[in-house]
């Protein structure tokens, strides 16, 4: 009899054991979001860009080498924005710092807050690609009708010239596309209220 | 591996008759191993005939260009008047059902619930499985779950009733993409049956860790076992992280969270990640199993111990652990960086070297064996042969560079299907065989049998060999319609998905023909080959077996 009680607790340990590695890989799910969004910003993986600060920037030395810069502007399906560039292309000096300005205008009756999510093409160049300032970093809110031009500050790290991934890319194109963070009082995500 | 032929079942013979409960308590409050392994295998079965008939709508359709009878399959599922898109969206429907009821509910049911649940607490002497009563609930989890999936076909799934996902139901086509609850039923079916696989998972392990009769070692247990408790553990680990993704998921259609959505700042690309994270394991724990009833039946009918026990055993353990690394090679197209690439290459052809041991191994076993050519060995040679093309084509795909080219073609079609229609379904068949008489106490036809595997391997040979050159040629997987240059080889294919088809039907003539014409089967009909201790048994073996637990003596073999 103690035999067969002996045997019960050491099927329930290892049954316990078990479960628990189930449930530790169910946790590692969850948290395999926040890891990574950290794993992109540290690789630019899926062509996520840099975010530096004023002071970084400026510690950083001219190349005299240029580069193409094409920008790209779109909004999502339920965003009533009109949102373009204000240059397609620029030609900048790698390491210099350069602006680029895009300009939106809220065609909608409501008012409308959207937030830009950003992207860099080709991804292997989105390590190199550092934002100083950027509209995406925060939300925008356009009143009926009202427009806006939004600067983008940034560099590309002459680091760049220096990776054989990225060594036959002749021009790096940034994306912005804006998304609805709420209409009026409505919150965007809620989608069976906006139908989106 | 290790034991002789006794006849342990001796004191219990007696009154095996005397504990079966009524019929409603055992087959539905069963916690009986064999019985709920037999429950496995007739739901796998009929999951199987549901699965295998919408992959025969989808070659009907396919047999020609142009949309033939997609808006006739339509009006089954309970459209009326469906419109074009509607039509089409049937097609999605019934690729998305084909592959989870073929993943989830006719190989995993039958290879892990099925085999593993008749066979793994008998070959290591135990009495019953660990925890019986949670081993009734995994079974009816899985049913459970199937009636869901089944259920998602008749509700609205945004272009058109049903869930048109596919199997890998990515974001945001799942999410922003399929409006309607037929998605929602399609994501709680895979809980309900993930669940079910864990729990049975965590009964596994737990059986063969502690339930082994004295004397059976871990380094004496049956292939079959070994390939049951890997395959264990890669439930256990990958499971929870498709539970954790398919979650997110739902939240993200119904409760308004942005996991997949970049609006929110999420990323759909970490759904892929996280979905073949589970994804690539999964494929190992449909096949792993398999490997273990090859050998078994390898070494049965070639009358010496396996090849390499050792070797066979660790092969199976590297192949699970290094099918944890290889994820991002389902995902070459999404943007990997080179190196990123070369890893993942690099990775997945490692695979190919344990999965080597194996196969080299099964012929080692057979060279200079005593080989008799009965059904479950044919099965098994047809086994080595098409894993092994589809391991090749494997290779070839492994290379991120390839795959840049032949990704969502028919070659990825044609190599998934050698590997688990023709790999995982042909072990199926091939256990089918050497153990049925064990399982009901009456002799199949072998005639029958051998027919069956002809007519088989004939007919899947014919569906899937041409889809090689589909592929290669271009042509895009997950379409209903073609160009005219495509025709010819799909309806080779088409007609190939007749002759299985014919196949299924000799099969189950062969189960008739041994109910009712069968001659009983003896303990061990298989003769001098079989060694392990299901053959110390009656055919049926007792309710329940090793009332005095057998011991397993020092083998002469290591």
């Amino acid at each position: 009899m103690t035999t067969a009680i002996q045997h019960r607790r050491s099927n329930a340990k290892v049954a316990l054991i078990a479960f628990s590695m189930a449930l530790g890989m169910l946790g590692l799910g969850y948290a395999s979001v926040p890891l990574y969004r950290i794993f992109c910003q540290v690789t630019g993986y899926g062509g996520t860009t840099k975010r530096v600060d004023a002071a970084q920037a400026a510690s950083i030395k001219d190349s005299g080498r240029t580069i193409s810069i094409r920008f790209d502007a779109n909004v999502a399906r339920d965003m009533p924005w009109d949102f373009k560039p204000l240059q397609n292309t620029d030609t900048v000096s790698i390491g210099a710092r350069d602006m680029a300005l895009f300009w939106a205008k809220n065609t909608s009756d409501q008012t409308v807050t959207g937030t830009a999510s950003f992207n860099v093409e080709p991804e292997q160049a989105a390590k190199y690609f550092n934002k100083i300032q950027c509209f995406c970093f925060t939300e925008q809110t356009l009143k009926p009708g009202e427009e806006v031009r939004m600067p983008v500050l940034y560099y590309v790290d002459p680091a760049f010239l220096d990776d054989p991934d990225n060594k036959d890319v002749q021009q790096i194109t940034l994306s912005y596309t804006f998304h609805v963070t709420s209409i009026g009082d409505a919150k965007a995500l809620d989608r069976d209220q906006s139908g989106g | 591996m290790a034991t002789t032929a006794d006849h342990f079942q001796a004191h219990s013979e007696e009154h095996a008759h005397d504990h079966k409960p009524g019929f409603f308590a055992r087959w539905f409050m069963s916690t009986n191993h064999k019985d709920i392994g037999t429950m496995y295998l007739i739901f796998a079965i009929i999951a199987g005939i549901v699965g295998g008939a919408f992959s025969g709508m989808m070659r009907v359709e396919l047999a020609d260009p142009g949309i033939q009878y997609l808006d006739t399959f339509a009006r089954w599922f309970g459209a009326t008047n469906p419109d074009f898109n509607s039509t089409l969206h049937v097609w999605n429907v019934l690729i998305t059902a084909h592959g989870l009821i073929m993943v989830f509910f006719m190989v995993m049911p039958a290879i892990i619930g099925g085999f593993g649940n008749w066979f793994v607490p008998i070959m290591i002497g135990a009495p019953d499985m660990a925890f019986p009563r949670m081993n009734n609930i995994s079974f009816w989890l899985t049913v459970a779950g199937f009636i869901s999936l089944l259920c998602s076909a008749f509700v609205p799934g945004g272009t058109g009733l049903g869930a048109g996902t596919g199997w890998t139901v990515y974001a945001p086509l799942s999410t922003t993409g399929s409006p309607g609850p037929a998605v929602d039923f399609g994501i709680f079916s895979l809980h309900l049956a993930g669940a079910g696989s864990i729990m049975g998972a965590i009964n596994f392990i737990t059986t063969i860790f502690n339930m082994r009769a004295p004397g059976m070692t871990i380094h004496k247990m049956p292939l079959f076992v070994w390939s049951v408790l890997v395959t264990a553990f890669l439930l256990l680990l990958a499971l929870p992280v498709l539970a954790a993704a398919i979650t997110m998921l739902l939240t993200d259609r119904n409760f308004g969270t942005t996991f997949f959505d970049p609006a929110g700042g999420g990323d759909p690309v970490l759904y892929q990640h996280l979905f073949w994270f589970f994804g690539h394991p999964e494929v190992y724990i449909m096949i792993l199993p398999g490997f273990g009833i090859i050998s078994q039946i390898v070494s049965t009918f070639s009358k010496k111990p396996v090849f390499g026990y050792l070797g066979m055993a660790y092969a199976m353990v590297a192949i699970g652990v290094v099918g944890f690394i290889v994820w991002a090679h389902h995902m070459y197209t999404s943007g990997l960086s080179v190196n990123t690439k070369m890893y993942f290459t690099a990775a997945t052809m490692v695979i190919a070297v344990p999965t080597g041991v194996k196969i080299f191994s099964w012929i080692a076993t057979m060279w200079g064996g005593s080989v008799s050519f009965k059904s479950p060995m044919v099965w098994a040679l047809g086994f080595i042969f098409l894993f092994t093309v589809g391991g090749v084509t494997g290779v070839v795909l492994a290379n991120g560079g390839v795959d840049d080219n032949l990704h969502d073609t028919y070659y990825v079609v044609a190599h998934f299907h050698y590997v688990l229609s023709l790999g995982a379904v042909t072990a199926l068949f091939a256990a089918f065989y050497y153990w049925f008489p064990k399982m009901s106490g009456r002799m199949h036809s072998e005639f029958l049998a051998h027919l069956h595997f002809w007519v088989f391997f004939i007919g899947v040979n014919l569906i899937f060999f041409p889809m090689h050159f589909l592929g290669l040629q271009g042509m895009p997987r997950r379409y209903p319609d073609y160009a005219e240059a495509y025709a010819l080889w799909n309806q080779v294919a088409t007609d190939g998905y007749m002759i299985m088809a014919a196949s299924i039907g000799i099969w189950f003539v062969n189960i008739a023909y041994a109910f009712v014409a069968g001659k009983k089967a003896e303990d061990n009909y298989w003769g001098e080959g079989a060694t392990t201790l299901e053959w110390t048994l009656t055919s049926p073996p007792p309710f329940h077996q090793f009332e005095t637990l057998p011991v397993i003596e020092e083998s002469h073999h290591h």
